[in-house]
């Protein structure tokens, strides 16, 4: 068990096994996994198979890479060669990717080791992960409470000690909200910095892969491991990426921290006084508090719930039963197109694509579709005024502790708002990430975000190691 | 903005959308969207009229590669993804004389 640089150090260096790592992992896996369900599928054999890999060329006097023997959790909507990807839903139950995604070719090239698929809410939507087709996760630190989603399986696998690192992948805060309610760090990169080639799309213009890890340095180490440019993937920033690790001894000394003072409300009285400590920590480290304003971040959860739902109502519309998954057989192809899609969809995916359809649908694309990508823009104006004087930007990650199964009901609204201070950075392109910081309520796990513009993540991790260190 | 949403509208964007619903999940929904739709007025007092839509976050524009050969997917390898497939090729039911 342990960190992840520990455990790549020690495999580098020979004085620990890469089958040995991956055989602790599986046995605590083996412990927990059937209260947690955080994996779809656990890959015993062949994580055993390339740990094997990896101590056969430390054994040659080779250099296996960067995460040599890292066990890593892989969120199921990245697709890997032959191995079941499902994205959670019955429309993708056995279906074999025949190509690895990008992130997953990277990880290999530094000697990581996939470990298992985790489970997410269906096609990433939803921020409790009770929208899987297989179940829900529960979280490790309450198994009567949501493990945040969508990422909620990469999360709680990590909070498990099922794998020291995972990935997963934020559309309006599917990695940072989880990470907060499972007390580990989550980031969720610059739109760009990580390609996208082999992540099954949900909103294209707002997905990104990002790293879960116990600590901001292994989060750090796996970022740079699968970010950098992809020809792959059109949106991939064709420039290189200053070092995060790098960042980690940097201290905070002179680093602007903002306030937002026109935050919108919602937040529970214990996570706000989390938030406080933070500032007054990163205050004590050297740093200097400023107030902001974003009057924006306000709009952002009605423009990023016509905008994401419209992306996916495009994206979706290629679960037609012919090329892949699931087909319910009918008369002609568009009552086929049709059957497949009703039965293989879950509940809230139908909701969004209906939802997206509508927005971009003759007659009302001006006054829903039109209007939520000028409020983006409008967004993302505010956040570049408010980085004229701040370097990064601290809210909650999200506006309460891990809630019980069932308690946001029948009322998607309510779900929706989980997501409240996360959106705005998906919406502008910029970075976030969670850092666990404290407990709340019930003695659970609360997260302070870390919010930078685009490209601003020596900054973010300066603040992320700043916090860490404090605690 | 606009009228409230109707079932009317919620049967319209389920045939745009290729979904079937059965009456009980269409009264259902159209309560659940009407709710979310209505929670969207929000924006309804915000002055757009001079901004400028962002339909997305890093401006790249055209990315072009050369036309080189390189490898592809596996025919086979593709195909046997699918429900259905014959002479190389996807299988479908008939296309013509269906829903339009």
């Amino acid at each position: 068990m342990g960190a992840a640089h520990d455990i790549a150090a020690d495999v580098r260096a020979g004085r620990r096994s890469a089958v040995s790592v991956v055989d602790e992992h599986l046995a605590a896996i083996g412990a927990r996994e059937a209260d947690i369900h955080a994996f779809n599928l656990v890959l015993a054999d062949e994580a055993r198979a390339a740990a094997a890999d990896v101590d056969r060329r430390v054994a040659a006097g080779e250099d296996p890479g960067r995460l040599a023997g890292v066990p890593v959790a892989l969120k199921d909507n990245m697709c890997t060669r032959g191995i079941p990807t499902t994205c959670s839903s019955k429309i993708l139950e056995g279906w074999r990717p025949p190509y690895d995604a990008t992130v997953v070719q990277r990880l290999a090239a530094a000697g990581a080791v996939v470990i298992g698929k985790t489970n997410l809410d269906e096609f990433a939507m939803g921020s409790s992960t009770e929208n899987s087709a297989f179940g829900p996760t529960r979280n490790p630190h309450d198994l009567t409470r949501v493990p945040g989603g969508s990422s909620g399986g990469s999360a709680a696998a990590v909070a498990a000690g099922f794998a020291p690192v995972a990935l997963g992948s934020d559309t309006g805060g599917s990695i940072r909200q989880p990470a907060g309610l499972c007390g580990v760090v989550g980031v969720k990169p610059t739109y760009g910095l990580v390609s996208r080639y082999g992540l099954i799309a949900f909103a294209s213009s707002l997905d990104q892969i990002g790293p879960f890890a116990t600590d901001v340095a292994d989060a750090a180490l796996l970022l740079e491991v699968i970010g950098g440019h992809d020809a792959m993937d059109s949106t991939s920033i064709p420039q290189p990426f200053p070092s995060v690790v790098d960042a980690l001894s940097l201290g905070v000394e002179g680093l602007r921290v903002g306030r937002v003072t026109d935050l919108p409300e919602g937040a529970q009285p214990d996570v706000l006084e989390r938030l406080e400590a933070a500032f007054l920590a990163l205050e004590k480290a050297g740093a200097t508090i400023v107030d902001v304003t974003v009057p924006a971040f306000t709009y952002g959860l009605t423009a990023y719930y016509l905008i994401a739902p419209a992306e996916a109502s495009s994206n979706l519309a290629r679960y037609d039963g012919v090329r892949y998954g699931l087909r319910v057989d009918a008369a002609d192809t568009a009552a086929m197109n049709a059957a497949s899609r009703s039965a293989g969809f879950g509940d809230e995916v139908k909701r969004r694509i209906m939802l997206g359809t509508y927005a971009l649908s003759a007659g009302y694309y001006d006054a829903y579709y039109g209007k939520a990508l000028k409020i983006r823009r409008m967004i993302a104006d505010d956040f570049a005024r408010a980085y004229q004087t701040a370097d990064v930007i601290l809210t909650p990650a999200s506006p309460a502790v891990a809630f019980p199964f069932g308690s946001k009901g029948d009322d998607p609204l309510s779900m929706y708002l989980e997501d409240v201070y996360t959106i705005p950075s998906n919406l502008a392109g910029h970075p976030g990430m969670t850092v666990p910081y404290g407990t709340g309520a019930e003695g659970l796990p609360v997260g302070v975000q870390i919010l930078a513009p685009a490209l601003g993540e020596v900054a973010m991790f300066r603040a992320a190691a700043a916090l860490e260190a404090s605690q | 903005m606009s009228a409230p949403l109707t079932p009317d509208d919620v049967a319209k964007v389920a045939h745009l959308a290729r979904l079937d619903l059965t009456p009980a999940e269409l009264a259902h929904y159209t309560q659940q969207l009407a709710g979310i739709v209505g929670h969207f007025r929000d924006i309804d007092a915000l002055d757009l009229a001079d901004v400028e839509p962002m339909t997305q976050p890093y401006p790249l524009v055209n990315v072009l590669r050369d036309d080189t050969v390189r490898p592809t997917l596996d025919r086979a390898e593709v195909l046997a993804c699918a429900p259905a497939a014959e002479g190389g090729r996807f299988r479908v039911p008939t296309i013509l004389g269906g829903d339009a």
